[in-house]
């Protein structure tokens, strides 16, 4: 195939673009290949739970064959594999370290039965007031040993801002483990639990994830193509799928993610806007801030974990189509739980589809039988089917407009710590609500008349989650550290740890992180293009001592990628057409 | 320690942006590491420990506390608006029973603020806890509020401003006042005629460590707050006591600060001073905050403590319990005292000279109260400042008796501006307040 240079909008590319995009869902599993990001061909197989690969192998040969591999840029795989091993806890023994020194107490910090103490403490500053006890670290390796676990969590107080203690334990035990994942490389965000949780989940899924990464890549090496595998991350971003193997935890919650993305891609975002994805159990709510997906301000939530896996702000509240309506104690409840289908597909219970059919807002399923479904609980009040009817649509769409305001008073008010931001902070105010999902079209026109703002449905939203798997930049965050009375630079996710002259300056630190963070996003697999890097914490302090004397500066710079679409795709609107 | 779990507000706000000066103690750097400290500690992803945004107080909530010379806006600055309104959020958090307790861990300070302001004294320009104690008046009506000021200087502008209201007990424990500034906190330092006794001052000696202020908590504050049966407690909690601080004396611990939040059960905690920012503050914090969400606070400790070597000594405790029994001698006798303090007159003055160091204002003040069985009683105040301002103030009590409340009328009413710069007149129970 012969490549020439056009011009793509005001980008220069490469002439014919061809991206796969997949997503893997808990049902289907979808593909979709773009070609000059055009949708050319989508494909779908049924998930088998049991093996991933399979379906995966499934729906790549599907869409392409009778494609040419040599045009092929990359393949973006959005995957359950580790939700799943989280979720459903198939996950393997961990042996965890912990050198918390004063604080919470270890009844609150213990994650597991496995976890043991040991002395050793950095403190806020990065020094370390206390060092590592080699026979007690030795001491805790044999009874890992003995119980016959090889993947082992070691996690620091502090240690974002030192990690040589976590490392000094590591390298007393490492010969002795298959695994060490450790607390300082999760993320550079201070959180002493969640970093304990992230280390733990990270080593617990460790060996199922290079398991996927090990039969992704022998597939891969079975067929004719040479492009790149991505893998999405819960932040709505990708990273190659080797150097993904190291940080498994980042792939969580992929499918919510790729769904956020898919929203973006298919609309023209670049304003203030709310995507709601409306299915049969939940509804997911995710904000965009000028076109950009809000990330969780210190990680994720899985399974009860509270993390600091960066990952995209999305709530999921308990309403969808085929959620189960009742009254209890005279009040009408809708869901969380659902018992089935809607009564008009065969389920058992009446639910809002049951009660959208009855109003004539749609037309699929069996009338009769969301009718029959609505008269029984009707009977209830004496009302008539429509007043039921209406009662249930009209609670189904209060509950997700209560949520979503919620949520945006909850990020408009969100904590702040400088005057600045008190007077000056930026309001999220939605200017246009995206809904997707079953219910999409009979909802879409109340939702937003009870929000005040204009709602939009995008097109081929049925193959969303594999657009945005398809469409999403490589991202990642660095937080640097300066110290210049201690004449010391940590960046803690790169397990970097120099020294700095004592006339170090803030703007020394700026330039080094971007560096950092240029490297880093190449090294995972980002285009030059996609580099869109951004200042997100830029904090200089004075360390004063005594009553006046300045004895060095605490610089904290974090830099990032933040999520959105891969250069040349934002033409003139912006959207994905067929 | 107590095992129930409460649900703590926090209203945290560092001003990061904001100093007296770029070194003084008063300055951006000085939550950071409590900040870290708390981030850290993974404490806001407690169940039992919410964050909330500080509100902003309002120009009439300060004008409810405060004669400002010549007006609000030219004594504070908006980090003032957002510590006094972090101080509000958390009252109303407690009020609107969102949680059981709050601490509005905020700068700048404010319990060296007096009722006249003419500019900043001891790093302080409006009084933050006072402002909060009477919005939560204003709003939620009359209440009965005990303060129990636990910073290691003096609250001397917590004093002046409750020094002649009977429903606020305010109770000072702090270094003493020979060895510190602002000077002043001895025990006959007791409250006004119509309030005697509601004013308490226990100065310790320097060096007093955990089990000096334990002890006084224990044998004084706590009897004292039984008996007043105070509707809430607040804690005006400086942190300047810890061993560690630069600027003061004194050996307790972040051990001690805990253990004394959790007896003394805080429905309100409100920081004040404290400036050993990077080896105390964090420490203090942490365990401040558990102690009052219910949490086990024991192995907060500062990396270096060593209880021995920071231990008073036998002579210390020793002044600390006859200063404790005199205190509460005092106390317990507070009625009998009333009638030699008023003999017969109807009014009684005093003459009151006031350094502002932080601005380097000097002021005169000569204050009359009127000696009154029904409320606090009408106040009236003559000010002079070296910034040239003379003012002359008229105030009507909170919960005012109908004749103070005329007098105060009449007196503002007659009052010439003359050689005045700027009179006031302030009435809390009708939120008036009036400039001419």
């Amino acid at each position: 195939m012969v490549r020439v240079l056009v011009n793509f909008g005001e980008k220069v590319c490469w002439g014919i673009i061809m991206i796969i995009g997949i997503d893997v869902g808990g049902t289907h599993t979808d593909a979709v290949l773009l070609e000059n990001f055009e949708i050319k061909k989508t494909a779908k197989v049924v998930t088998d739970r049991e093996n991933l690969i399979k379906s995966l192998m499934e729906v790549t040969e599907n869409i392409f064959r009778g494609e040419d591999p040599g045009g092929l840029e990359k393949i973006v795989l959005s995957t359950t594999i580790s939700t799943n091993a989280i979720v459903q806890d198939k996950t393997d023994r961990v042996g965890m370290i912990l050198a918390a020194g004063p604080g919470l107490s270890s009844e609150m910090l213990r994650i597991n039965e496995d976890t043991h103490f040991t002395s050793g403490y950095v403190n806020h500053r990065g020094i370390r007031v206390t060092g590592t006890d080699r026979d007690e670290v030795s001491g805790i390796g044999d009874i890992f040993e003995k119980e016959g676990i090889d993947h082992v969590g070691i996690v620091g107080k502090f240690s974002t801002r030192n990690p040589r203690l976590e490392t000094e334990i590591g390298d007393i035990i490492n010969y002795r483990f298959g695994h060490i994942s450790f607390g300082h490389r999760m993320s550079g965000n201070l959180n002493f639990p969640r970093r304990i949780a992230t280390t733990y989940l990270n080593a617990a899924i460790w060996d199922t994830y290079n398991a996927f990464v090990k039969n992704v890549m022998e597939y891969v090496g079975h067929t004719n193509t040479t492009a790149p595998i991505y893998i999405l991350k819960a932040d709505g971003g990708t990273s190659g799928i080797s150097q993904s193997a190291e940080y498994p935890v980042g792939s969580i919650l992929s499918g919510p993610a790729a769904s956020v993305m898919g929203i973006l891609s298919l609309t023209n975002g670049s304003r203030d806007a709310v995507a709601l994805d409306i299915g049969g159990t939940t509804t997911d709510i995710a904000i965009f801030a000028g076109g950009t997906p809000l990330l969780e301000p210190l990680g994720v939530t899985i399974a009860g974990h509270k993390t600091l896996i960066r990952g995209l702000l999305t709530r999921s509240i308990g309403i969808g189509g085929d959620s189960r309506v009742r009254y209890e104690d005279g009040s009408l409840v809708i869901g969380p739980e659902r018992d089935g289908p809607a009564a008009a597909f065969g389920g058992p219970s009446p639910t809002p589809t049951d009660a959208m059919i009855a109003l004539g807002l749609t037309d699929i399923g069996d009338r009769k039988k969301a009718l029959k479904a609505v008269e029984e609980i009707a009977g209830v009040k004496n009302y008539s089917i429509e007043k039921m009817a209406k009662e249930m649509f009209d609670l189904s769409c209060r509950k997700i407009i209560s949520a979503v305001n919620e949520m945006l008073s909850e990020i408009n008010n969100k904590p702040v710590y400088t005057i600045h931001e008190i007077f000056e902070g930026k309001k999220i105010n939605p200017e246009v609500v995206y809904v997707v999902g079953g219910p999409a079209r009979p909802m879409a026109p109340y939702i937003d008349k009870m929000l005040g703002f204009p709602s939009s449905i995008p097109e081929h939203a049925e193959v969303a989650n594999a657009i945005g798997a398809a469409l999403a930049r490589t991202t990642t965050e660095l937080t640097l550290l300066a110290d210049t009375e201690k004449g010391e630079m940590t960046i803690a996710e790169e397990g970097v740890q120099t020294s700095i002259p004592r006339e170090f300056t803030r703007e020394d630190a700026i330039d080094i992180c971007e560096d950092k963070l240029r490297d880093r996003a190449l090294r995972m697999g980002a285009r030059e293009d996609d580099l869109d890097i951004e200042i997100i914490e830029d904090q200089a302090f004075n360390m004063v001592r005594g009553m006046g004397y300045t004895a060095g500066k605490n610089i904290r710079i974090k830099a990032q990628v933040k999520p959105g679409l891969i250069a040349g795709f934002k033409k003139e609107g912006g959207n994905v057409t067929k | 320690m107590s095992q129930n779990k409460k649900k703590t507000g926090l209203i945290f706000f560092p001003a990061f942006d904001w100093a007296i000066s770029p070194t003084h103690p008063e300055r951006e750097e000085r939550l950071l590491y409590t900040q870290d400290q708390v981030f850290e500690e993974g404490l806001l992803d407690l169940d039992n420990i919410v964050e909330f945004k500080p509100g902003l107080a309002t120009i009439q909530d300060i004008n409810r506390i405060h004669i400002c010379v010549p007006d609000v806006e030219s004594v504070i600055t908006e980090s003032h608006l957002i510590s006094a309104g972090g101080a509000i959020t958390a009252a109303e958090k407690v009020m609107q029973k969102e949680v059981d307790n709050a601490f509005a861990l905020v700068r700048p300070p404010g319990h060296h603020a007096m009722r006249v302001v003419h500019g900043a004294r001891g790093f302080c320009n409006i009084n933050i806890e006072a402002i909060m104690v009477e919005y939560i008046r204003h709003k939620y009506g009359h209440k009965k509020i005990a303060i129990v000021d636990t910073d290691c200087h003096h609250g001397d502008g917590s004093q002046d401003i409750f020094w002649h209201d009977p429903n606020t007990l305010y109770i000072s424990v702090h270094q003493d006042g020979r060895t510190l500034y602002p000077g002043s906190g001895f025990p006959d330092e007791f409250g006004g005629p119509n309030a005697l006794g509601y004013t308490i001052n226990i100065p310790l000696p320097p060096n007093t460590s955990d089990e000096g202020f334990l002890f006084a908590l224990d044998n004084l504050i706590l009897p004292i707050l039984d008996e007043f049966k105070p509707d809430l407690i607040i804690n005006s909690a400086g942190q300047d006591n810890h061993y560690s601080d630069p600027i003061t004396n004194m050996s307790f611990s972040a051990q001690g600060y805990a253990i004394l939040n959790d007896r003394l059960s805080p429905d309100i905690a409100v920081l004040e001073g404290g400036y050993s920012i990077e080896s105390a503050l964090p420490y203090v914090n942490v365990g401040i905050i558990l102690a009052m969400a219910g949490i086990d606070y024991s192995h907060v400790t500062e990396p270096d403590y060593n209880p021995e070597t920071i231990r008073q000594t036998p002579q210390t405790s020793r002044k600390i319990e006859q200063q404790v029994s005199h205190i509460y001698n005092l106390w317990k006798n507070r009625e009998s005292r009333r009638a030699d303090v008023v003999k017969s007159g109807e009014y009684i003055n005093r003459d009151k000279s006031i350094f502002y160091d932080t601005d380097g204002i000097s002021e005169h003040q000569e204050e009359t109260v009127r000696v009154c069985d029904e409320c606090g009683g009408l106040l009236t105040i003559d000010s002079s400042a070296s910034t040239g301002n003379r003012i002359f103030a008229v105030m009507v009590p909170g919960q005012s008796c109908p004749v103070c409340r005329k007098k105060g009328e009449e007196i503002f009413e007659s009052t010439a501006r003359g050689s005045y710069n700027y009179t006031y007149f302030q009435d809390r129970d009708k939120d008036i307040f009036l400039v001419k």
